[in-house]
């Protein structure tokens, strides 16, 4: 596997740390209560099929991506900086 | 139909030509008592032992491929009862004294061969650490048994005792740990089963729960649809979707973990091998293949196959271990999919839904956790009370953070376990 990393290009899996979904940018307000942060920390929609998941440029630039993906072909479909998502979520 | 030494013999001498199918492929009725969705090792040992251990016997074990072809047929075959946490402790250990008697209890050979693990340390920290956890397991009735340097050279000469990195400082020793045949495990609960009147429903998958007013009334599946009193969703890697159909969102990632076995050789290994210092685990089959797997891709997958920096990170480990197995050729490799839990620990638990219970989480251990989990979840689903081996593998630990069984100690998060 393989995947694009919009800062430096094509790179091997073997530079990236895989850190689970991308929900956990969706991250509730403290006073969230007890659910919210459940959901949030444990729950997962673990799709079989297209997902939305954060990898670590760890040996690269040091970026956090996005990265969409099948889990069912390893094929990656698209990969955005984190800061550039968190940024327009933000601005929206 | 029944195995016997003389029945073999007695086969052997007339063309085996006297041996009926196993057990019956069913085709679905309209209504039973209890679906199990999902016809694996863990759904067929639960209506196995709703059958034997409650009389409950109109059961449908639904199965969307065929039976057995799922992580039971994809494993590393490892048998053992080597944890620390209450919790965990005492329910593999009643496993392992299931596995102990479970061919005579299945007439059926699984191959149970209690051939020793040993768990390596190559550090005074590791060996504190696991010194520790043996002590838990004798706490809790089983056996382990501290190896020095010496006592491990006298079971596993072949080590690399002197890497440079990772010298071997001593190991721990189950001996009656091993490891069992792991399609006959579910051929023979298969039988047991069917053998009691559980139809076991291949090529029938499930596409929808139903649910009114939050009690479950049955299935819809590609065969029809099926009332039931009670539903049980034991489907492992693909528990995420499943409870999705019950408008459930679990703590579960499924990730992909390899597993390898080369060619045929002679006897060399002969016990279960587990290295201290990374993830590479060993053993040989009946076969000659020497079986062996490592870690987690470490990446969400349904793809039941890996990819490479895996493979190479096994193969590293292993000739670090044992640089002998290095002139053995690989002769295949594949892909499990494992439903991670947080904490590493499984779920045995009701759901919100009346009359729906769960199973999941299973992790990279599930083989040897088929016979307990099998019948804790028939004690759970025929009684509605959790059965006292299993008693914590609870679904709202995470929401509660009471009772998390995190072995590794890595914290109760995914992707680190």
């Amino acid at each position: 596997m393989r995947i694009t990393c919009p800062n430096c290009g094509d790179r091997d899996r073997r530079e990236f740390y895989y850190t689970g979904a991308a929900t956990f940018l969706d991250r509730p307000a403290p006073d969230a209560g007890g659910a919210a942060w459940d959901d949030y920390l444990h729950n997962r929609d673990n799709p079989a099929g297209v997902t939305r998941d954060l990898w670590y440029h760890e040996t690269g630039c040091a970026a956090w991506l996005v990265v969409t993906r099948n889990t069912l072909t390893h094929e990656v479909l698209k990969t955005e900086l984190a800061a550039d998502v968190k940024g327009q979520r933000n601005a929206g | 139909m029944r195995f016997s030494g003389l029945r073999v013999l007695k086969e052997g001498l007339t063309g085996n030509k006297g041996w009926a199918p196993h057990w019956r492929d069913a085709s679905p009725k309209d209504a039973y008592d209890v679906v199990i969705i999902g016809g694996g090792g863990h759904g067929l040992a639960t209506a196995y032992y709703l059958a034997k251990n409650h009389g409950i016997t109109n059961i449908a074990v639904l199965e969307k491929g065929y039976l057995g072809g799922g992580n039971i047929g994809r494993n590393t075959t490892i048998v053992r009862a080597n944890y620390m946490l209450p919790g965990n402790a005492e329910f593999y250990s009643h496993s392992l004294k299931l596995w102990e008697g479970l061919e005579e209890e299945l007439n059926y050979n699984v191959m149970m061969s209690q051939r020793g693990q040993i768990v390596l340390f190559h550090s005074d920290g590791q060996r504190d650490a696991l010194a520790r956890k043996g002590n838990a397991m004798r706490n809790q009735g089983d056996d382990a048994e501290m190896l020095d340097r010496e006592g491990v050279r006298k079971h596993l000469p072949y080590l690399d005792f002197d890497n440079a990195r990772f010298p071997v400082y001593g190991g721990i020793l189950q001996r009656r740990a091993g490891t069992a045949r792991h399609d006959a495990v579910a051929w023979g609960f298969a039988r047991g089963a069917s053998d009691r009147g559980v139809d076991l429903v291949q090529n029938c998958e499930v596409t929808g729960i139903d649910i009114e007013n939050g009690v479950a009334t049955g299935v819809q599946t590609t065969r029809g649809a099926i009332r039931a009193k009670k539903v049980a969703m034991i489907v492992a890697g693909r528990s995420s979707q499943v409870a999705a159909m019950a408008g459930m969102r679990l703590p579960i990632e499924s990730h992909v973990l390899q597993a390898f076995v080369s060619e045929g050789l002679k006897p060399v290994i002969n016990h279960v091998v587990s290295f201290g210092m990374e993830h590479f685990y060993i053993s040989q089959s009946d076969k000659g293949g020497l079986v062996f797997g490592g870690h987690l891709d470490m990446y969400a997958s349904y793809a039941a196959r890996g990819n490479l920096p895996g493979v190479e990170h096994v193969m590293e480990a292993g000739m670090a271990l044992m640089p002998m197995i290095g002139k053995a050729k690989m002769l295949r490799s594949w892909g499990g999919i494992m439903d991670m839990s947080p904490d590493g620990s499984p779920i045995i638990d009701k759901t919100p839904t009346q009359g729906l219970y769960l199973n999941c989480g299973w992790n990279y251990g599930g083989f040897k956790a088929v016979p307990a989990s099998g019948w804790a979840t028939a004690h759970l689903v025929a009684t509605d009370t959790p059965h006292d081996t299993a008693a914590r593998f609870r679904l709202d630990r995470f929401r509660t953070g009471q009772g998390l069984m995190d072995e590794e100690a890595t914290g109760a998060q995914h992707n680190l376990h």
